[in-house]
């Protein structure tokens, strides 16, 4: 009974942390068709601006929740502004910019803070299912994606903000006839979706090892959630999680976490060969 | 006859290039020929993408899967069997099957360019952290061990065909890598000017007017895939035979970039702009590691982003071009040559 | 009676809430050429991509000499000698003229009688002198030119030309009207226009389409007559 306690929270914990590390890949793509290849870097810098902000004294809740998302959306902005506007329509092209910003975020890095792993210590303690242990920060993970998904829905669906966005999703040219420069939409869409970024690299702080090269580790999980996914940011995002997170946590559990991430991109390639444009191409076609 | 004329110019460059290979030993040191071996196995790698993505089209990010696959395939194989001739064999076959499965769930199934760029390249990272989680005795084939994250020490470097007891020489070594960089190079260029060559051309530049003349798209982008699969394990050979060590960094992040960065830089739709593109960056690299102010990384995203931004088709069809444009305005009509003999050299 | 060449039974496609192409029943013999008019957004173009397997039907058929077809590929439709022209210029833009054509040609032929039929169609079009120019450079019209040699390249029997005299001199119209018909000498076409005069040149049997759905299918004099054709092209031109 414990230990389907202990499973049924990996799967949640799973499914949360998905959601948290691919949504601002999702708002990026579900507006813009590109992938962010620097969406790992997004997230690197979003722990670097925890980590760098607590050892300067600042409060971490501080630190994870309002400096990292902001400080990473405004670089997103930027970017955004410096590189990404010059490649518009030209999707391959953008993708292998942001591929270039990658690694130009690597080395940047590496150069000022060095190859080592720095972090900091996990905020919340932890709590007993019988003879397991386990850490409160796994449910409060649960709680962010939660958050996060209710305010993407949210904005979605009742702001004017929201509905440019879904009018650039479902045709590009139609943020014009809605009055909005399109530029603008972009500009604010890569902000937003780098500051998630900045968000879900705040929250892995505490949990992940803080090191240039971070980034790598999770953008292949990022990736298949979002391509499986397909463009609609919501509910392509919480279909392709939830599939996903409960594979890869079954799966990894049955056998190693690798092997779990082998068995969850194998589900994916199977299931895009079957839906070439993702989940939500299929059935939530036209939806947020 | 129509083929051999335009390829005058590649068989004389090839002919020239494979001396200057088998009499570099003559006059150039060891280091350096040991240098200029792994540089020309990279090379090869460079044309396996060179040829997908810039005459088949196919936005491949993680070539280095099979590179890797190659690579560990050979390591694996030399050290069960003793004898690098089969290993080679595997080391193209390995990687070809895997092309296959992979190529025929991408490619059959539709997919957009931007997702199979993506997909390819989660592949790569995904066997990254296969292969390095594969410390421990568990983890053997044969008499091979996998060894995680410190790889496979001590791989059989290639011996005569047959004779398993005659290792070659480094000099050796490298000159079986210049051959195989050439004979690859030509075999493609041959390839290019044949019907299937100018096929995989016309789906390229369209694909439906290609189906709608009753060409299956599918099965000839999925044939152009296996190709580059079997080309990128045969470099995966050439390099382990270089350092006699194969690890699992085979397949990282970083080498999937540069070999993209290799393709943009020299130019898509040639084949000497990749290889050119990959000595260039080859030597940079090496030179920032030696001096060591830089961070290499940093150098070839800026490297891409410039050259995305400012030269998108890359060094080699630029100065075409731009020969091209000084050619027609010197001269009467441009050189009625057939579009894949445009590039000589 | 034989088997027809072309016959669609019902044939429909929705997008959405859209009905594009309607209850369709359309039947073609061998060697008949036939003109398929209507206002824009009648759904010609999309009939057309039914035909050639580049959209499925939602309902209905499609028969090609008795072969069902409806849910084929369009390499396999092309297989069984269904050439066509699309509306907008669907060619290789990175290659040459002859090259456009030799790829077509290749597809039944040796390398060598390809080359050799891919000389004889350049110089039936009067194409020889831009025949190793890049198509992507070429003006509209001459690319218009180039398709069409790429689709006799391949030797269909079926040929679908959508719209093959857009964007033409009226010269060339003149010259287009003339290859209709010489190619009709042997085999079947369908022909989508717009310009009337273009199909009184050309045509005996014509089908208009209106909202998805055949409006009148009758002989060319009839139906340029016909007052339902007039209003639905109201303003189009049409007694001109």
């Amino acid at each position: 009974m414990d230990i389907a306690i202990i499973v049924g929270l990996d799967v949640v914990s799973g499914i949360a942390s998905l959601v948290l590390i691919s949504a601002g890949l999702a708002v990026i793509f579900g507006m813009m068709k590109i992938i962010n290849l620097a969406h790992g870097e997004f997230l690197m810098l979003g722990a670097y601006a925890t980590v760098l902000s607590v050892s300067a004294g600042v409060n971490i809740w501080f630190a994870m929740l309002v400096i990292a998302p902001v400080f990473v959306g405004l670089v997103g902005m930027i970017v955004e502004r410096c590189l990404i506007q010059f490649l518009y329509g030209r999707l391959v092209d953008s993708m292998l910019a942001t591929w270039g910003l990658s690694l130009v975020i690597v080395g940047g890095t590496t150069m000022i803070f060095g190859n080592t792993i720095v972090g900091v210590s996990s905020p919340l303690g932890g709590f007993q299912v019988g003879a397991y242990q386990s850490s409160l920060y796994t449910p409060f993970l649960a709680l962010m994606a939660l958050l996060l998904m209710t305010a993407v829905f949210g904005v979605m669906r009742f702001t004017r903000a929201g509905l440019i966005a879904r009018a650039v999703m479902q045709n590009p040219d139609m943020a014009a006839t809605l009055g909005v420069n399109p530029a603008r939409v972009y500009m604010a869409t890569f902000g937003l979706g780098a500051a998630m970024s900045g968000l879900a690299g705040g929250l892995l702080a505490p949990i992940a090892g803080v090191v240039p090269t971070m980034g790598a580790a999770f953008i292949a999980k990022a990736f298949i959630t979002v391509v499986g996914g397909g463009t609609s940011i919501l509910w392509g995002l919480i279909s392709a999680s939830g599939l996903f997170g409960f594979i890869n946590q079954i799966a990894a559990f049955l056998t190693t976490p690798v092997f779990g991430e082998v068995i969850l991109f194998i589900a994916a390639i199977i299931l895009i060969r079957l839906l070439p444009t993702g989940i939500s191409g299929r059935f939530f076609k036209g939806r947020l | 006859m129509h083929l051999l004329n335009g390829m005058r110019g590649a068989l004389i460059g090839a002919a020239i290039a494979a001396v200057a290979i088998l009499t570099a030993p003559l006059y150039i040191d060891l280091f350096q020929i040991m240098q200029l071996t792994v540089f020309a196995a990279m090379a090869v790698l460079a044309l396996s993408l060179g040829f997908i993505w810039g005459y088949g089209g196919i936005l491949c990010f993680g070539q280095t899967s099979f590179f890797g696959l190659g690579a560990y395939a050979y390591a694996v194989a030399a050290i069960n069997f003793g004898d690098s001739t089969p290993a080679i064999a595997l080391a193209i076959l390995v990687p070809v099957i895997f092309a296959t499965l992979l190529g025929y769930f991408m490619i059959y199934g539709g997919i957009s360019d931007v997702y199979l760029g993506v997909i390819t390249l989660t592949v790569s990272l995904i066997l990254f952290n296969l292969v390095n989680s594969t410390a421990g005795d568990f983890y053997k084939i044969g008499e091979a061990r996998l060894g995680g994250f410190n790889g496979i020490p001590g791989v059989p470097t290639f011996n005569l065909p047959g004779d398993p007891s005659y290792i070659l020489t480094p000099e050796q070594a490298w000159m079986v890598t210049g051959m195989a960089l050439i004979l690859v190079y030509l075999g493609l260029r041959v390839l290019i000017a044949s019907s299937f060559g100018r096929i995989i051309v016309a789906i390229r530049e369209n694909e439906t007017r290609a189906a709608l003349l009753g060409y299956d798209p599918r099965i000839y982008k999925l044939i152009t895939f296996m190709i580059g699969g079997a080309i990128a394990g045969l470099a995966g050979a050439l390099y382990v035979n270089w350092g006699a060590f194969v690890s699992p960094t085979i397949f990282a992040l970083g080498l999937s970039a540069q070999i993209i960065i290799w393709v943009i830089i020299g130019g898509r739709g040639t084949l000497i702009g990749p290889v050119i593109g990959c000595l260039l960056l080859q030597w940079l690299v090496t030179e920032i590691g030696a001096q060591q102010a830089m961070d290499a990384n940093f150098v070839l995203g800026a490297i891409l982003i410039v050259f995305v931004l400012l030269v998108p088709k890359g060094i080699a069809p630029t100065l075409r071009d731009l020969a091209m444009s000084r050619l027609s305005r010197d001269t009467a009509p441009a050189p009625t040559a057939d579009a894949t003999a445009k590039v000589k050299t | 009676m034989s088997v027809p060449l072309l016959q669609t039974g019902g044939l429909t496609i929705r997008f959405g809430g859209v009905t594009a192409v309607d209850q369709v029943d359309f039947t073609l013999k061998e060697a008949e050429l036939r003109c398929l008019i209507g206002p824009n957004g009648a759904g010609k173009s999309t009939f057309f991509k039914l035909l050639t397997g580049q959209l499925h039907p939602t309902e209905g058929h499609v028969h090609l000499r008795g072969q069902d077809i409806s849910g084929a590929r369009p390499h396999e439709i092309a297989r069984l000698g269904v050439g066509i022209k699309t509306q907008v210029p669907n060619v290789f833009n990175a290659m040459t003229v002859q090259e456009n054509l030799w790829i077509a040609a290749r597809h039944k032929h040796t390398p060598a009688y390809a080359t050799e039929l891919t000389d004889q169609i350049l110089s039936e079009l009067r194409l020889t002198a831009i025949a190793h120019k890049e198509v992507g450079q070429l003006a509209h019209g001459q690319r218009q030119w180039v398709e069409i040699g790429t689709v006799l390249a391949g030797e269909p029997e079926l040929i679908l030309l959508d719209e093959p005299a857009a964007g033409m001199t009226h010269e060339e119209v003149e010259r287009t009207a003339e290859l209709i018909q010489d190619i009709n000498r042997s085999r079947a076409l369908v022909v989508v226009e717009h310009d009337m005069q273009f199909i009184k040149m050309i045509a005996k049997t014509v089908t208009v389409l209106h909202q998805g759905a055949v409006l009148i299918e009758d002989d060319v004099s009839r139906v340029l007559e016909d007052a339902r054709v007039r209003d639905v092209y109201l303003g189009k031109g049409l007694a001109a």
